[in-house]
């Protein structure tokens, strides 16, 4: 019974992040300008791959290794956040401008 | 009777397959995107991608070493998009980017918006 709900889960975890995945893909596809392409690629990409990082260290039943893939995890979520802060503000820094339908941009110019 | 490896093996292979298909789009979005930005971003994102199949074939395999791989493979894509931001800002001011009018009527708009503030 134990092996079912271990299995459940797994599949359920998988699943969800293979979707939150393809989610961030076509965000990265569809949205039109780098800053919001951001949100889909460092949001979504990052939760996707947790996701699936503990569907393995979970199928493993290890406590061990699956402490190993929530410190993983652990270390996607801290390290998302900061890589893409840093690309985004290199980039308008740097002078790619904001898309058309943007409304307002509360950095100050160059 | 349903055992759990055949469960987790057929949700293995849908995600997998789902991988794929999100592995396309990105591949897409590195060719094709339009400034050095995207593309970094895209790159940034395959790495989250890559990380996902390993985790996924940790699963398929029941090797759990993956998960080691898939940990220092992230580290790795941290360094590499940090370096790359690195790269974009010691590139200067680029005051014309390559891609089409859309872009170019965003910063008139936006150049027009920052006199009047």
């Amino acid at each position: 019974m134990m092996d079912y709900l271990v299995a459940a889960i797994t599949a359920a975890l998988l699943i969800a992040g293979a979707f939150f995945t393809l989610a961030a893909a076509i965000g990265l596809v569809r949205l039109p300008d780098l800053y919001m392409r951001m949100h889909s690629a460092s949001k979504a990409g990052t939760v996707g791959s947790g996701l699936l990082l503990l569907a393995a260290g979970l199928y493993s039943q290890d406590l061990a290794i699956l402490a190993r893939a929530i410190a993983g995890f652990v270390f996607f979520l801290l390290t998302a956040p900061v890589s893409a802060h840093l690309l985004a503000r290199a980039a308008h820094h740097s002078g790619y401008d904001l898309a058309a339908l943007s409304v307002r941009d509360d950095m100050p110019d160059r | 009777m349903i055992t759990p490896a055949a469960i987790v093996a057929v949700a293995s292979s849908a995600a997998l397959v789902i991988l794929g298909l999100a592995l396309i789009l990105t591949v897409w979005r590195v060719v094709a995107g339009p400034t050095l930005p995207d593309r970094i971003l895209a790159l940034d994102m395959l790495t989250g991608v890559a990380i996902g199949f390993i985790a996924v074939i940790a699963v398929k395999t029941g090797f759990s070493l993956y998960i080691d791989i898939a940990i220092s493979l992230g580290l790795v894509g941290f360094l590499a998009t940090v370096a790359f931001a690195r790269f974009v800002l010691s590139r200067g001011n680029i005051k014309s980017p390559p891609s089409a009018t859309a872009a170019k009527g965003g910063g008139n708009k936006r150049r027009a918006g920052g006199k009047t503030r």
